[in-house]
């Protein structure tokens, strides 16, 4: 390994701790510290101008933080600029390629900058553009042209890929094919940072988020964990077949609350909520008809610890 | 702020410096206006000017000299303008604007290689042009050769030392791929236009000429022309062509940004 570099134990994939960084005299990000596991999917979360994009420009070294300390795998990012692009594989926003290369040009192009590069025609039938070989970059759908992305990031076979926004702009389908690739990616021991905007995508992919609100990180945990900390946790509705006494649910540790809404039955708490209500009732002999559940998101958890909603950067949610 | 590269990063496979420079050739022959306009065009109207018995006639306003010898020099201040000014610095400044530098410093690649790469390519347009243009033009249409090929050789390289610094500095200060567009034009025609393009320095009024001297293409087309006539070139001309050369290239190195 390099010499310059002191690789000594790393208990992180990437550390993060008191990184600051201001362009000019705007704060982009203020005093950010985390860690990201070996192996995890690790969410950045936030609204534009969150600083999301700015920390991870940080992480590959293409920024120099005003203050903090980066580590990635045990390698400053300033320092070890070189041996750090060799393990990290970056999917960068709005970065494009020459509009004239064809696609298999430009992996056997981005392959060649590397000592030990994955087997390109495995990564061409994964991310499925086999019959792209041979087109344009310029002719490629955003779909496409993001897979490709995806690809480069990942034919240096890098321990860490660091993808930013990849799914900004993609139709559902090709959000959701792009989500199936990145665990596919996960799944074969590649530690992701996943920098989003969307809340869905944080908390389908995502082993832990780091909520990003003004430069600051509002708040790390599961999406689930987020979600039940934002105190939301679970409701449960339904319709039961026969009148039944309130004291039967409430008595149950997993429930919060009971609400009567017309024919409805809505039941808030937490835990394994459904299971516990539905075999009580059928218990006691009463069936719940057309059962409707729901949990608190990540979206909500945000609301609740920002006071805004994630879109609308500016919009303070009216209580 | 942005930080520094490695000029040679040690794990980078040298490999990768060659597939960047077949890359720079395809996309040079698939974006064609370079060598059809750096390389074509000159050696077109090598061959046109060649061929019209008018142009092959010797006048006294000319110092003795034909008009097809007055314009080789013209036309080979012509293939370096396209090149150096347009051809080299648009797709640089292209890949800035469009993030395929910064795309490529987060591999262990540096964006120098892509400058070089794109020097390669552009070097090697002229030196195909400019070989061309006196072979035809000796085998085909009675040039002389060179009367010094030392000479013609350093004033061909100075000559495309200073407008290819030029055009390092036009792609180094260009915020966009048209930017470098609208740059590149800008300095073009008014440099081809004191080079004599449309009307030869023999035949332009004493006080043109005069500003003329003091322009790189000018100074270029001077130098050439002598060390094709006379002998090794010397006196001002030279010594102004090698002041834009260090100028520009100096100016080039003190302004390129890679974001």
């Amino acid at each position: 390994m390099g010499a310059r570099s002191q690789r000594g134990e790393w208990a992180y994939a990437i550390e993060v701790a008191h990184l600051r960084k201001s362009y000019g005299d705007t704060v982009a990000v203020d005093d950010i510290s985390f860690s990201v596991t070996d192996g995890e999917i690790f969410g950045i979360l936030g609204p534009n101008g969150a600083g999301k994009t700015t920390t991870v420009e940080c992480i590959v070294g293409l920024r120099v933080p005003d203050a903090g300390k980066i580590s990635v795998m045990g390698l400053d990012p300033q320092i070890d600029r070189e041996l750090l692009h060799t393990i990290v594989g970056v999917q960068l926003q709005a970065s494009a390629l020459p509009a004239k290369l064809r696609v298999g040009e430009i992996l056997d192009l981005y392959r060649s900058f590397y000592r030990d590069p994955a087997d390109v025609e495995e990564l061409i039938d994964v991310l499925g553009l086999a019959d792209k070989r041979n087109d344009y970059y310029r002719s490629l759908s955003g779909g496409q042209k993001q897979r490709l992305s995806i690809a480069l990031a990942l034919v240096g076979r890098p321990k860490i890929a660091v993808l930013d926004e990849l799914t900004t702009g993609l139709d559902p389908q090709a959000r959701r094919d792009t989500w199936g690739l990145i665990e596919e990616i996960h799944e074969r021991g590649v530690t992701i940072v996943l920098v989003t905007h969307y809340m869905d995508e944080a908390e389908r992919l995502c082993d832990r988020v780091a909520l990003f609100d003004r430069g600051r990180i509002a708040a790390i945990g599961s999406p689930r964990e987020l979600a039940e900390q934002a105190g939301g946790g679970k409701h449960v509705r339904f319709v039961p077949s026969a009148p039944f006494d309130d004291r039967l649910l409430s008595e149950l540790p997993e429930v919060r609350s009971i609400e009567h809404q017309g024919d409805h039955v809505l039941v808030t708490g937490s835990g394994e909520l459904v299971n516990a209500v539905i075999l009580t009732l059928t218990a006691a002999g009463v069936t719940a008809h057309d059962v409707q559940l729901g949990s608190a998101t990540l979206e909500d958890a945000f609301v609740r610890l920002t006071g805004r909603h994630l879109h609308d950067e500016d919009q303070v949610v009216q209580r | 702020m942005s930080a520094r590269w490695t000029l040679f990063p040690e794990r980078t496979p040298r490999s990768a410096f060659g597939k960047l420079v077949l890359n720079e050739f395809r996309l040079a022959w698939r974006q064609p206006g370079g060598w059809v306009f750096g390389l074509g065009l000159p050696l077109l109207l090598t061959v046109i000017f060649g061929s019209i018995p008018k142009l092959q006639k010797h006048h006294e306003t000319l110092g003795g000299l034909t008009y097809f010898d007055v314009y080789i020099p013209i036309l080979i201040a012509l293939a370096i303008a396209v090149l150096g000014l347009v051809s080299l610095p648009v797709p640089l400044a292209t890949y800035r604007e469009q993030g395929i530098l910064r795309r490529l410093s987060t591999t262990p690649v540096s964006p120098i290689w892509v400058l070089g790469a794109q020097l390669i390519v552009n070097l090697c347009l002229a030196a195909t042009a400019i070989i061309l243009i006196m072979v035809v033009g000796t085998a085909g249409f009675g040039l002389e050769a060179p009367a010094s090929l030392g000479g013609f050789v350093v004033a061909v390289v100075l000559s495309v030392v200073a407008i290819f610094g030029l055009g390092l500095l036009i792609a180094g200060v260009a915020r966009t791929g048209t930017g470098a567009q609208v740059l590149g034009a800008a300095s073009f025609f008014p440099l081809m236009f004191f080079a004599g393009l449309w009307v030869p320095r023999q035949v332009m009024p004493t006080a043109l000429r005069d500003i003329s001297n003091l322009t790189p293409l000018a100074a270029s087309v001077e130098v050439i022309q002598h060390s094709i006539q006379s002998g090794f070139p010397s006196g001002t001309p030279l010594l102004v062509l090698a002041a834009y050369a260090v100028l520009f290239c100096w100016l080039a190195v003190r302004f390129f940004r890679w974001e």
